[in-house]
C-alpha cells in the first residue's frame, strides 16, 4: 500500500485509519446509557464512576502517552473541585460556567508546574508530583477561611443544570451530566492522541532524547499535554463538587492520587479506554466488596489487583488484547 | 462490557425484587460508618455496641422488625458518605440514617436527610452545627463545646491562671480550643500560647518543648483518639513534665483505655472532661460494661455509648410512633425524649434536637493496680452552648 | 536558646533514625533490581505486630522482641519474594506498582482481621522511659536508645557492604547488573538476600516505631510516603544517602514544627521538592 501512495501521504493515511471509530467503541458508548434503564438505583455510583473515568483519562494523557508517572495528580482534581465549590458559594451557580472556571484554574496551575515537570524523569519526577500535590493539600488545610479546612467546604449552592434540571436524589441529572462531560472530554482526548501531536508524545515516552534530535521539541510537547491533562482533571473535580455539593480536603489527598493510578494501571495505560474500564471495574468491585464485607473489603480489592498483574499484565485491556490476539491466531 | 453490565443489572434487579417483598414489615436503618481506613477502630467500637443493643433488646421495636444495612464510608469522604446515604434512601429504601462518626461525612449526609425527610441519628460526630443541617436530625453523642467550655470554666475556678493550648489542626479541635479558651478567659484565665499541629502528627516533642518554654501553669491538649494521645503523653514525660504536679487537661480521648495502657505511669494525674467512661459507678453502666466485655473482650468507649444510646433512641421513637417511620413523626417523637443511660440521665433537647447530659471531670488514678479515669466532679444537664448563643 | 536548638537536633535526629530503619532496605533493593516495592512499609507494620504480640501474649521482654521482629519480617518477605515478586522483575514499572499496592491493601485488611483495628498499646520497660538532662538538653532515654541502635546498624551495614564477599556482590549488582551476571554472579540470589535483609530492617524499625508513633493497620500506608521521601532524597542504593536524608528530614520536620507550627507538614514536602530539583538523583544517588 505504501508503494502506491506518494511518500508524504503515508503518515496521513496511517493517522486517518486510526481515527476511524471501531464498532466496539460505538457499542461501548451506547451501553453507558444502560444504567438509566437497567440499574436506575445505581445512578449515583454510575456518576461517580464517570467522574473517576474522566480523571483516569486525564492521567492517561500524561502517563500513558507522555510517560510522566504522577502520584500527585489529585492536585488538579482538587483545584477544580475547590474552584467550583468556592465560587458557587459566592453566587456563581451555573454549572457549566463553574466547569469552565475549574478547568481554567487547574489548567493555569498545571501550566505553571509543567515547567518543573518537564525537566525531570524517573523517581525524582514521581516524588515531585507527589510533593506538589501534598503542598496543595496542606495549603488548603491552612486556608481554612477559604476552604473550610478539615470540616470541608460548607454552603455550596449549585444551580439547576441548563436552568431546568435539579441535581436529584436518584442521581439522574448527576449521571447524565457526568456522562456528557466525560464523553466530550473523551472526544477531545481521542482527537488529541490520534493527531501528530499524540504520536510525538509517544515518541517522547519511548525515547525522550531522540525526539528533539528529529525536530520534535519534547519539553514544549510535555508542557502542552500536562496543561491539557491538568485542565481535564480540574473538570473532573468540578463535576464531583457539583454533583455531590461537597468538597473536602481528601479531593487533594494522596489516596485519591493513588486510587486513580490504580484504576488506570488496572485498566491499561496508554489506551484511553483502559482508564474508563479500570474505573468501572475498580469502583463496582469496591462498591460490591464493601457492601458484603465493610471491614475487610480492602483484602479482596488488593487480591484482585495482584491477580490482574499476575495474569493480565499491562492491565485488563492489555491482557484482553493479548488473549484475543492469541485466539485469532490459533485457528489458522 | 455490554454483557457484563446486563448481567450485573439482572443480578441486581433480582436482589432488589427479593428485598422489596420484605420492605413491608421491616424498618430499615442505614448505618454509615468508617469501617476501613484511619478511623476503622471507631467503627468497630460503635458497631459492637449496636450489635449488643440488638442482642439485648431484640430485633424489633414498635411492632416492626429492625433491619440494619451497613455501609463503609472509608475515612473522611463526604462525597462517598453522601452517595451512600442517597443510595440507602433510593435503593435500599431505608427509614432511618444513622452512624456518622466523622463531621464532614455527617454534614454531607445532612443534606440527604433534609431532602429525603429521613429521621437521622448522629451517633458520634461532635461539631455543633451538624444538627442544624436537617430538621430531622438528632444527636446522641456529645458536642465538643459542651465538654470544653465546661472544662475551661472549671479550670479557671480551680486555680489555673496561665494556660498553653495545643490542638490538632482539625475542625473539631478548633471548636474544642475555641470553647475552652472562651470559657477559660471569661472566668478570668490567661492563655500564654497556642499551637496547632497536623492531624496525623507522629511526634510531639517539638510542640511540648514550645509549651514548656512559655512557662504556663497548665497545658490544655486536644487530639483525636487513636495513635495520638499516647504519643503526646510520651512527649510530655520525655520533656520532664510531671502530670501529677503540673496540670495537664484535655478532652476524654486523651486518657482513653488504649492511651492509658501505653502511657503507663505518665498518665497519672491528667485531668479530662468527658460525658462517658466505662468506670462510671452507676448500676446500668456496670451491667453494660460487663455485657460488653463478655462479648468483645474490651471496654466500651465514647463510640460505643454513642451507638448504644443512638439505638435506644431509635427503638424508643419507634415504640412511641407505633412503628410509623416518616421523618416528621419520628423526629417529633424524639424531641424531648428522656432516658437513663449508662452515662447517666440524658435528654434530646426539644428545640435543638441535640443531646442534653451531665459531663464529668475526671483524674487518672491507680485503682486496684490499674489506671482508670476517676470522676470527681461534674456539671449537670449541659446543653450545647454554641446553639444556646445562636438564639 | 541553646537548649531548644540542641533539643530539636536530638529529637529530630532520633525521629530521622526511625525513618532510616524503615526505608534503608527499599533504597538498596530499588537501586539493585529496579523493583518498585511499595509494600515495604507493610513489613515494618508486620515487625510492629510481631513485637506487640510477643510482649502481650507470650510475655517476652521488649528487647527480645526486636530480633524476632527482624527475623519474622525477613522470613515473610523471602517467601513473598519467591512466590510473587520474583516473577515480576521484568514486568513494567506500572505493573510492579499495581502489584505491590495490592499487597499493601491486603496487608492492611489482614492486620485489621488478625489484630483488630484497635491502637496497639506498648509499654516500654522502665529503663527506657523517661528522660534526663545533660547541659540543659533534655535527652529522652528511648530516643537515645533508638539512635544507638540505628548507628550500630549503619556501621554494620557499611562494614558488611565494604568488606564482605556478599557486600561486594551486592555492590557489583547495583553498579552494573548485566556485567555482574556476565561474570557469573548469582544476582537473583544476592537480590533475594538483600530483599530479606531490607525487609527485616523495616520490621525492626516497625518494632521500634510503635513505642514512639503507635501502631494500627493504617501504618503500612501512612509511612509509605515518608519512606519514599527518604529513598528519593537520599538517592538509590546508598546507605549513607538514606542515613543523611532521614536525619535531614527528621530534623527539618522537628524544627519546622517547633518554629513555624502553623505550616504543619508543609515544610517536609518543600524540603523534598527543593532537594530533588537541585539534585534529581538524590543527595548521594548515581543514577
Amino acid at each position: 500500500m505504501a508503494a502506491v501512495l506518494p511518500p508524504q501521504a503515508a503518515p496521513h493515511e496511517f493517522l486517518r485509519a486510526r481515527t476511524r471509530w471501531h464498532p466496539l467503541e460505538i457499542v461501548f458508548w451506547l451501553s453507558t446509557l444502560l444504567p438509566f434503564v437497567v440499574v436506575p438505583e445505581y445512578l449515583q455510583l454510575a456518576s461517580q464512576i464517570a467522574i473517576a473515568a474522566l480523571f483516569a483519562i486525564s492521567l492517561d494523557l500524561i502517563l500513558g502517552y507522555a510517560g510522566i508517572v504522577s502520584i500527585g495528580h489529585a492536585a488538579y482534581f482538587g483545584l477544580g473541585a475547590y474552584t467550583a465549590g468556592i465560587l458557587s458559594k459566592h453566587g456563581i451557580g451555573e454549572p457549566v460556567v463553574l466547569l469552565v472556571l475549574g478547568a481554567i484554574v487547574a489548567g493555569v496551575v498545571g501550566y505553571a508546574s509543567s515547567f518543573i515537570i518537564a525537566r525531570f524523569r524517573h523517581l525524582a519526577l514521581i516524588m515531585i508530583t507527589l510533593g506538589i500535590c501534598l503542598m496543595f493539600y496542606e495549603a488548603a488545610n491552612l486556608a481554612g477561611w477559604l476552604t473550610g479546612g478539615a470540616d470541608g467546604l460548607q454552603g455550596i449552592k449549585i444551580g439547576p443544570l441548563a436552568g431546568t434540571f435539579k441535581f436529584d436524589l436518584y442521581g439522574k441529572t448527576a449521571y447524565s451530566y457526568s456522562l456528557i462531560v466525560l464523553f466530550l472530554c473523551f472526544l477531545l482526548a481521542r482527537r488529541l492522541t490520534h493527531s501528530p501531536f499524540g504520536l510525538s508524545l509517544r515518541g517522547i515516552r519511548e525515547n525522550a532524547v531522540r525526539m528533539p534530535a528529529i525536530g520534535a521539541p519534547s519539553d514544549a510537547h510535555i508542557r502542552k499535554v500536562y496543561t491539557i491533562a491538568a485542565a481535564i482533571a480540574g473538570i473532573a473535580g468540578a463535576v464531583l463538587a457539583q454533583t455531590t455539593s461537597t468538597v473536602s480536603l481528601e479531593v487533594l489527598g494522596f489516596q485519591r492520587s493513588a486510587d486513580v493510578l490504580v484504576m488506570l494501571i488496572m485498566g491499561g495505560a496508554g489506551k484511553l479506554y483502559g482508564g474508563i474500564l479500570g474505573s468501572i471495574v475498580y469502583m463496582v468491585a469496591r462498591d460490591q466488596f464493601s457492601g458484603i464485607n465493610p471491614q475487610y473489603w480492602y483484602f479482596w480489592i488488593g487480591l484482585m489487583m495482584v491477580l490482574v498483574v499476575m495474569y493480565l499484565p499491562n492491565g485488563l485491556l492489555g491482557g484482553l488484547e493479548k488473549l484475543t490476539a492469541r485466539w485469532r491466531r490459533s485457528p489458522t | 462490557m455490554k454483557a457484563f453490565s446486563l448481567c450485573l443489572g439482572g443480578l441486581l434487579a433480582a436482589m432488589f425484587a427479593a428485598s422489596g417483598a420484605l420492605a413491608q414489615q421491616a424498618v430499615k436503618l442505614g448505618l454509615i460508618l468508617p469501617y476501613s481506613g484511619q478511623f476503622a477502630d471507631t467503627a468497630t467500637q460503635m458497631d459492637n455496641a449496636i450489635k449488643l443493643y440488638v442482642k439485648q433488646h431484640g430485633d424489633s421495636a414498635g411492632g416492626r422488625k429492625i433491619e440494619i444495612i451497613r455501609k463503609d464510608s472509608g475515612g473522611i469522604a463526604p462525597d462517598v458518605a453522601k452517595r451512600l446515604a442517597q443510595e440507602l434512601v433510593v435503593r435500599d429504601r431505608v427509614d432511618v440514617l444513622t452512624g456518622l462518626i466523622l463531621t464532614p461525612n455527617a454534614l454531607a449526609v445532612g443534606d440527604v436527610s433534609a431532602e429525603a425527610k429521613k429521621f437521622t441519628v448522629i451517633m458520634n460526630a461532635a461539631t455543633s452545627i451538624i444538627t442544624t443541617k436537617s430538621p430531622y436530625m438528632a444527636r446522641t453523642s456529645v458536642t465538643t463545646p459542651m465538654l470544653n467550655e465546661s472544662l475551661g470554666m472549671w479550670a479557671a475556678k480551680t486555680g489555673v491562671k496561665r494556660v498553653f493550648t495545643m490542638v490538632s489542626d482539625f475542625g473539631p479541635a478548633h471548636d474544642a480550643e475555641e470553647g475552652f479558651i472562651r470559657a477559660f478567659k471569661e472566668a478570668g484565665g490567661q492563655v500564654v500560647g497556642s499551637v496547632r499541629f497536623p492531624v496525623a502528627n507522629p511526634d510531639f516533642a517539638a510542640f511540648v518543648q514550645r509549651a514548656k518554654d512559655s512557662n504556663p501553669d497548665g497545658i490544655y491538649a486536644w487530639v483525636p483518639g487513636g495513635v495520638q494521645p499516647a504519643a503526646i503523653g510520651k512527649a510530655l514525660s520525655e520533656r520532664g513534665i510531671d502530670t501529677k504536679k503540673f496540670r495537664v487537661m484535655g478532652q476524654g480521648e486523651l486518657t482513653s483505655d488504649e492511651a492509658l495502657q501505653s502511657l503507663g505511669e505518665n498518665a497519672l494525674g491528667i485531668i479530662t472532661v468527658f460525658h462517658y467512661d466505662h468506670n462510671l459507678g452507676n448500676k446500668l453502666n456496670r451491667a453494660f460494661v460487663q455485657a460488653y466485655n463478655a462479648d468483645y473482650k474490651r471496654n466500651p468507649d465514647l463510640f460505643s455509648i454513642g451507638g448504644w444510646d443512638g439505638m435506644h433512641l431509635i427503638y424508643e421513637v419507634l415504640k412511641k410512633t407505633g412503628g410509623k417511620t416518616d421523618g416528621e413523626a419520628m423526629i417529633g417523637a424524639a424531641k424531648g425524649m428522656k432516658w437513663e443511660s449508662p452515662r447517666g440521665p440524658m435528654m434530646i433537647d426539644p428545640q435543638t434536637r441535640d443531646v442534653v447530659q451531665d459531663v464529668y471531670i475526671r483524674r487518672v488514678e491507680r485503682v486496684g493496680g490499674k489506671l482508670v479515669n476517676v470522676d470527681f466532679d461534674k456539671v449537670r444537664n449541659v446543653k450545647d452552648p454554641v446553639k444556646a448563643r445562636m438564639k | 536558646m541553646l537548649g531548644p536548638i540542641a533539643g530539636i537536633l536530638f529529637d529530630g535526629f532520633a525521629y530521622g533514625m526511625l525513618l532510616f530503619l524503615l526505608s534503608v532496605g527499599l533504597s538498596v533493593t530499588l537501586g539493585m533490581m529496579n523493583f518498585i516495592n511499595l509494600a515495604h512499609a507493610s513489613f515494618g507494620m508486620l515487625g510492629g505486630y510481631v513485637a506487640v504480640t510477643l510482649m502481650q501474649h507470650f510475655g517476652w521482654p521488649f528487647l527480645a522482641t526486636l530480633p524476632a521482629a527482624f527475623v519474622i519480617a525477613a522470613a515473610v518477605s523471602m517467601v513473598l519474594e519467591r512466590v510473587m515478586f520474583r516473577r515480576m522483575y521484568r514486568a513494567t514499572d506500572l505493573d510492579q506498582t499495581l502489584l505491590t499496592i495490592g499487597v499493601v491493601f491486603m496487608s492492611i485488611a489482614g492486620a485489621a482481621y488478625f489484630w483488630g483495628t484497635v491502637q496497639q498499646p506498648v509499654a516500654v520497660p522502665d529503663y527506657l522511659s523517661g528522660a534526663f538532662v545533660v547541659a540543659g538538653v533534655n535527652i529522652a532515654r528511648y530516643r537515645l536508645f533508638l539512635i544507638v541502635v540505628a548507628l550500630v546498624i549503619v556501621a554494620v551495614l557499611i562494614a558488611g557492604l565494604e568488606w564482605t564477599r556478599f557486600g561486594a556482590q551486592v555492590r557489583a549488582a547495583v553498579d552494573n547488573q548485566r556485567m555482574a551476571r556476565g561474570l557469573g554472579l548469582d544476582v537473583d540470589r544476592a537480590f533475594s538476600l538483600t530483599f530479606a535483609l531490607g525487609s527485616g530492617l523495616a520490621g525492626l524499625g516497625g518494632a521500634l516505631a510503635i513505642a514512639m508513633v503507635g501502631l494500627d493497620p493504617g501504618f503500612a500506608f501512612a509511612y509509605l510516603i515518608y519512606v519514599l521521601i527518604v529513598v528519593s532524597v537520599g538517592g538509590l542504593a546508598s546507605i549513607g544517602g538514606s542515613f543523611v536524608a532521614a536525619s535531614l528530614l527528621g530534623i527539618s520536620d522537628m524544627a519546622g514544627k517547633y518554629y513555624v507550627p502553623q505550616l504543619g507538614s508543609f515544610l517536609i514536602y518543600l524540603v523534598m521538592v527543593g532537594i530533588l530539583m537541585w539534585r534529581p538523583t538524590g543527595l548521594f544517588g548515581k543514577r
